[in-house]
């Protein structure tokens, strides 16, 4: 703290909190794994916590009907729909609108963050 | 845009220089110009981050300002309005290691001090017809001894205290007592620490002896000068008792070097030379630490302080505190232990949801054995908490835990020295309003003034020699017992 001159221990532990939350945040990722294997420390259990049990990206849309203020990102696991979903439609229509979608995805895992949504 | 509004805290000054004292965290900070103008302004009623830069303008930059409020919000002096949140009320989790054991050894006593809590007009247990037995039995101190040892849990170290009466009445018990306690600790790998109040009558040569050998803490119960001494502090006959204990007292401050020796004064309303008595006391007998409390009594009593008596009590210990704070920064002892006390809870930041550990880390036992939220409650029947042979009655702690939690006060909601007042000592309440749930609203100002008083000398001690601060890091000592 550059403006307030801490004098006494709870002072001081207050600081060291809020110092150690602040770089937690900034060396925050702003993608987490639900879970990591080979021991790799994890700085928080990584729940999914959002507005549905199971994400289906391009149904969820928030109360204003869009997808902007929904808890998580629908990114997150947009592809697992894009290859793996039983229901075709959650993806868009890469036969007749789309199908340029995945163009810039060339690996998934690098990639997804330049997939766009499409709206109808 | 949010707005910012001022939260919960006690703006003071110290050689001049701003601080806050943080509420309910008790968290002391030092706050420089921008953040003391951030304060100022919100005084004057909740603004956004703009209007504050509007009216920094020219004064300093927009990175100070934010700088600022981020420490400001961080430290909570600030904060976005937000609808008062009611305390919560979390009780300790049961059963707390029992700190200190209060063994009241006798409830007789040779002397008859008017004022006296427990043999006085205002006492609340009937010492004189009661059931309680006037002297404590070796068998119940021993059962004591296992209670505390039982009841002490996990911690290495237990505390004893043995207390009155006159605690010296009972020698006999008191001896045998330490040693027993000496052999059930070394057999549980546990330590005690001893120690005991006395009125100092009965300290004859083999008596102060066996305290200096066996390190036993003593804590003297003395007015001070004849004058102040004779008024109430006299025998049956009405004889004062000065004559008597001086030469006592100066043999075992002569010989008792191991341990400090304390005086504990009572200041009465035609007894308030708070200085001269600390000068008695600390230059012509050579106390280490003194201690003033003012007498426990309902307002009726013509020796009560009365709001006159409270101001000028707060002059003289401010005086004192003077000198306290000079003799730290230069790094020299002061045995004005009452700021120590107030510092030492200051320094480690102590917020209390109880005004102190009776009833939690602080036992009273009564001479038939009966466990009480404190000594001064020994052996009432109504602030029983169980009895050395059953141990503590879980139901009546965990009733008198719900019962006297600081979000019970509601008087004290709205005050900023409550972190450190807490409502105040139970048996004062029980004295004044015959109810130990009630904050003690008699010495309300007198409180947040010397709490005042404590954070300004605080302060500069931290500011011109934080090293002397580093004796109160540790772990909270023993209750003082008083």
């Amino acid at each position: 703290m550059r403006h307030l001159k801490t004098l006494n221990q709870k002072a001081a532990r207050i600081e060291q909190i809020v110092n150690e939350q602040e770089a937690a945040a900034a060396q925050a990722e702003d993608v987490v794994a639900l879970q990591r294997g080979g021991g790799v420390p994890q700085s928080a259990p990584h729940i999914p916590l959002g507005c549905a049990v199971v994400f289906s990206p391009g149904w969820e849309v928030d109360r204003t009907g869009g997808t902007a203020g929904l808890c998580q990102p629908v990114e997150r696991d947009l592809f697992d729909c894009h290859i793996g979903c039983y229901w075709p439609a959650q993806v868009p229509d890469q036969l007749n609108h789309a199908p340029d979608w995945t163009a810039k995805c060339a690996a998934a895992q690098k990639d997804w963050r330049k997939i766009d949504l499409i709206f109808p | 845009m949010t707005h910012l509004a001022l939260r919960e805290h006690h703006r003071f000054e110290a050689a001049g220089k701003p601080y806050l004292f943080l509420v309910p965290s008790a968290a002391v900070v030092g706050l420089d110009a921008a953040s003391d103008m951030v304060m100022q302004v919100l005084a004057s009623g909740e603004k956004s981050r703009a209007d504050l830069l509007t009216l920094a303008d020219g004064l300093f930059s927009e990175d100070e300002i934010d700088g600022a409020i981020h420490d400001l919000v961080a430290m909570r002096a600030i904060g976005p309005i937000e609808p008062q949140q009611p305390m919560p009320k979390i009780l300790p989790l049961t059963p707390v290691p029992l700190g200190t054991m209060v063994l009241n050894v006798t409830n007789q006593c040779n002397l008859a001090c008017t004022y006296c809590y427990e043999y006085g007009e205002d006492k609340i247990v009937d010492t004189d017809n009661g059931k309680q037995p006037k002297f404590m039995s070796i068998e119940t101190a021993k059962q004591s001894v296992e209670f505390m040892l039982k009841e002490s849990g996990e911690a290495k170290t237990a505390h004893l205290t043995f207390f009155g009466g006159e605690t010296l009445l009972n020698f006999k018990v008191l001896k045998e007592t330490i040693a027993y306690a000496r052999q059930r600790a070394a057999e549980l790998g546990k330590d005690v620490d001893f120690s005991l109040t006395t009125n100092a009558t009965l300290l004859k040569p083999d008596v102060i002896e066996y305290l200096v050998q066996n390190q036993v803490g003593v804590t003297i119960s003395f007015d001070g000068p004849p004058e102040v001494q004779n008024k109430f502090r006299v025998f049956h006959n009405g004889t004062g008792s000065y004559d008597i204990v001086a030469p006592k007292i100066k043999e075992l401050l002569q010989k008792h070097r191991r341990r400090p020796v304390g005086a504990r004064v009572t200041l009465t309303s035609g007894n308030l030379d708070v200085k001269g008595i600390y000068r008695h006391l600390t230059e012509e007998f050579g106390f280490r630490e003194v201690g003033f409390a003012p007498v426990t009594t309902s307002a009726k009593r013509t020796y009560a302080l009365d709001e006159q008596g409270y101001d000028h009590m707060l002059a003289q210990f401010t005086a004192l505190a003077e000198d306290f704070k000079e003799a730290a920064i230069e790094g020299r002892h002061h045995g004005f232990s009452n700021v120590k006390e107030t510092i030492q809870e200051i320094h480690q930041g102590m917020s209390k949801a109880y005004p102190c550990g009776a009833g939690i880390g602080l036992m009273g036992v009564s001479t038939a054995g009966d466990v009480a939220l404190c000594h001064r409650f020994a052996g009432s029947d109504t602030h029983k908490l169980g009895t050395v042979r059953d141990g503590v009655d879980r139901a009546a702690q965990t009733a008198f835990l719900e019962s006297h939690h600081l979000a019970n006060k509601t008087d004290c909601s709205t005050c900023w020295a409550r972190p450190v007042c807490s409502g105040g000592c139970y048996h004062e309440a029980h004295t004044r309003y015959g109810d130990t749930t009630k904050a003690n609203l008699h010495y309300c100002d007198w409180i947040r003034s010397w709490t005042e008083v404590c954070l300004k000398v605080y302060a500069e001690i931290a500011e011109k020699n934080s090293a002397w601060l580093a004796q109160f890091d540790r772990e909270p000592a023993a209750e003082k017992v008083s």
